[in-house]
């Protein structure tokens, strides 16, 4: 029995650098799980609405030039839409205070540069039962 | 005296043989070595893949087609390159004050970064306040400019702004030229980010109108600096996006003359003369540590320039075949570990863009991993370009790789890679076409994954991240660099009255004529863009302007 994560990788803010995001992306696509990615420059509540409509487990944010500044913005959005238990975890470029403040405000985890893909896949698979549950979900069979 | 001995005792016939031989025995199982742009290296290279008796036909002297050895007879013995570091943080008056501190430790060059806002085409007060100033300077008018630059003479410094379509950081430059009464003939520097084909490739930072509306405000561009500012450099091409996103080193190069042919195909197609817009054009790359095929993409990228210049349009002018180029220090190779190992990595690549004959370099900052880099970062990278340059004497001699057996059949390689992938391009209709198809950008992609594999194989050692770990936390680290929210709130709210207090009139009527420009063929809409910023329109209701009358460019997704 395996259940596929569903996860949505995305950037919001103004930073358009890409190539993490998508790297990312295409290996947890590759590693089995269903993703969602987004180009650049999307609004909080865009990315708050994509989670809902698509129900995901987790929303993967990629943030290369402090546009996770704004993530606790996020995080308040999706606790008005009472999204709570979908996980974020932002990877990236982020000063060790600034992990702090997102810990703080409800991120699940960081990922900083030099993490293997895998090490990312291996997380997000641990805290998706965690996360189904919380949203009532059964966990569904997947042959 | 000793009489000189017989070449044929020190290398006797058959020593190739049994150098061969040798090798195969005492190594055992060889290492395959591949560099990033999937060359096979050989462990030695000898007189059978280069020789002496083609430096003529191959290298040319400097200053001479086919411009391996460099683009001036002279060199970096003659005039060292153009020691240009990326500035940009806070406010104009940040931005000033570390400008004159880079300036005073021997900066020559004027770079100006603005804050992510501007580049995505909007004012300070269209965007989300936690994100002003933390990347680039916070600059939206003519005014904002002048501060900037309060105290710097600006027709005595060449002028580097990171400034995409539609230029509003020139047309703002401009008019403080005006107020300051300094001719537009004498301002130097160069457009950096006027490349739209490279933005839409692989760097989504920036504000983008449609292509075909991108397409038209560059030639426009062009057009109106070879007229008004003649010194002025309009085009920019950029492989440094596209090989920092993960293309090879070849392709980055590729798609770089491939861009940089459309650029040329679409001036000449509006009747412009090559002989007066290609000695304007210059180059912008991204240098890794991988130092030799670094060197050799260099000196190939330059012979290749040459030749296609003169075979595609006839140039005639000389300063039409040169292939200027700036470098900056490539960020993808520093690592958060161990953060002052980076110093290293800097070094390296810079001497690699300087062997490879750069006119203008950018060392990145150790801390630039962490963030915005600080400032006793921004100056070990001056200090590391000044010891290069004045300790280590890396300027005596031009071109001092060339005719190493290795270097050269290098050169020739990179060479070949770089008119495959060209040829792709060319075969799939051009820059333009490959951009708007997505041909360029999945192949970018590629690259990248293909890296991140040998990355996450260990077949690519990278110090502190795959080997040679040391536990490190928060305080092994180095302070960042803050953004001091009060000097953006006052910034803010400074320019809400100001913007308040404009002649509304004056400002109406420069957009309604910046507009109807965008809908008229037969006008120049840059030169709209100079008249609106002279007549204090600002950065956002510019490119507000533009963005309603010819679209605007999404990102495709491409995974």
């Amino acid at each position: 029995m395996t259940t596929i994560p569903k996860v949505l990788v995305t950037k919001i803010g103004l930073d358009g650098h890409d190539r993490g995001s998508r790297v990312v992306a295409a290996h947890l696509r590759d590693a089995g799980m269903e993703v969602i990615y987004t180009p650049p420059w999307q609004s909080i509540d865009a990315v708050v609405n994509l989670a809902l409509e698509e129900d995901v487990d987790v929303i993967g944010i990629s943030s290369l030039a402090t546009d996770h500044r704004i993530v606790p913005k996020l995080m308040r959005a999706l606790a008005d839409a009472q999204l709570d238990g979908v996980a974020v975890i932002v990877g990236g470029i982020v000063p060790d205070a600034d992990e702090a403040m997102l810990l703080e405000a409800g991120v699940a985890r960081v990922f900083h540069p030099g993490t293997s893909l895998d090490e990312i896949a291996v997380y997000i698979r641990s805290i998706v039962p965690a996360l189904r549950e919380a949203r009532g979900h059964a966990l569904e069979d997947q042959p | 005296m000793n009489k000189p001995l017989d070449a044929r005792t020190l290398a006797p016939a058959g020593a190739d043989e049994r150098w061969k031989r040798e090798y195969a025995e005492q190594i055992g199982r060889d290492r395959a070595c591949e560099n990033r742009s999937g060359i096979a290296i050989k462990p030695l290279y000898t007189n059978a893949d280069w020789d002496g008796t083609r430096h003529d036909a191959d290298l040319g002297y400097p200053g001479q087609p086919p411009y391996t050895r460099g683009i001036y007879a002279t060199m970096h013995r003659g005039r060292t390159w153009s020691q240009r570091q990326l500035i940009g943080l806070g406010t104009p008056a940040d931005y000033n004050a570390r400008l004159t501190a880079l300036i005073d430790q021997g900066t020559t060059a004027i770079s100006l970064i603005p804050c992510n806002s501007v580049f995505r085409g909007y004012d300070m007060d269209e965007v989300d306040p936690e994100l002003l100033g933390t990347c680039g300077v916070v600059v939206n008018s003519a005014d904002h400019m002048d501060e900037c630059l309060a105290g710097v003479d600006i027709g005595g410094m060449s002028c580097a702004m990171n400034d995409p379509s539609p230029f509003t950081l020139l047309a703002f430059l401009l008019a403080v030229a005006r107020r300051r009464g300094v001719p537009f003939s004498a301002i130097t520097g160069t457009s950096n980010q006027s490349d739209y084909l490279s933005h839409y490739v692989a760097n989504h930072m920036f504000f983008r109108i449609a292509l075909p509306g991108a397409r038209r405000i560059l030639a426009d561009h062009i057009d109106f600096c070879v007229r008004w500012v003649p010194r002025w450099n309009p085009m920019s091409v950029v492989g440094q996006h596209m090989q920092q996103a993960g293309a090879t080193p070849a392709q980055a190069m590729a798609f770089t003359l491939a861009t940089a042919l459309q650029n040329a195909d679409d001036c000449v197609a509006r009747g412009m003369d090559p002989d007066a817009f290609l000695p304007r054009f210059t180059f912008f790359f991204d240098v890794s540590v991988s130092f030799f095929e670094e060197v050799a993409k260099f000196r190939a990228g330059r012979r290749i320039w040459a030749r296609l210049v003169r075979e595609r349009y006839g140039a005639k002018d000389p300063r039409s075949l040169r292939f200027k180029f700036h470098a900056q220090t490539s960020g993808v190779d520093l690592t958060r570990q161990q953060p002052l190992n980076n110093i290293a990595r800097v070094t390296l690549q810079a001497m690699a863009g300087i062997f490879g004959g750069l006119q203008s370099l950018h060392t990145d900052a150790y801390d630039e991993v962490l963030s915005c880099p600080t400032e006793f970062g921004a100056r070990i990278a001056v200090a590391t370009q000044n010891i290069l340059r004045e300790e280590a004497h890396l300027t005596d001699v031009i071109d001092p790789l060339g005719g190493s057996y290795y270097v050269e059949a290098l050169t020739a390689q990179m060479e070949e890679a770089i008119l495959r992938d060209l040829a792709a391009v060319q075969d799939a209709g051009g820059m333009y076409a490959a951009v708007e198809s997505g041909l360029v950008q999945r192949l970018i992609g590629e690259s990248a994954r293909r890296f991140q594999a040998k990355v996450e194989s260990g077949e690519q050692t990278i110090v502190g991240v795959n080997a040679y770990r040391v536990d490190e936390t928060a305080s092994d680290r180095p302070p960042v660099q803050g953004v001091a929210d009060d000097a953006i709130r006052a910034h803010l709210s400074a320019f809400a009255t100001w913007k308040a207090t404009r002649p509304q009139a004056r400002i109406a009527k420069a957009l309604d004529a910046l507009a109807r420009a965008a809908n008229d063929a037969r006008a120049n809409v840059f030169a709209g863009v100079v008249a609106a910023a002279d007549a204090g329109c600002t950065h956002g209701e510019i490119c507000g302007t533009l963005r309603r009358e010819l679209g605007f460019g999404h990102v495709q997704a491409i995974v």
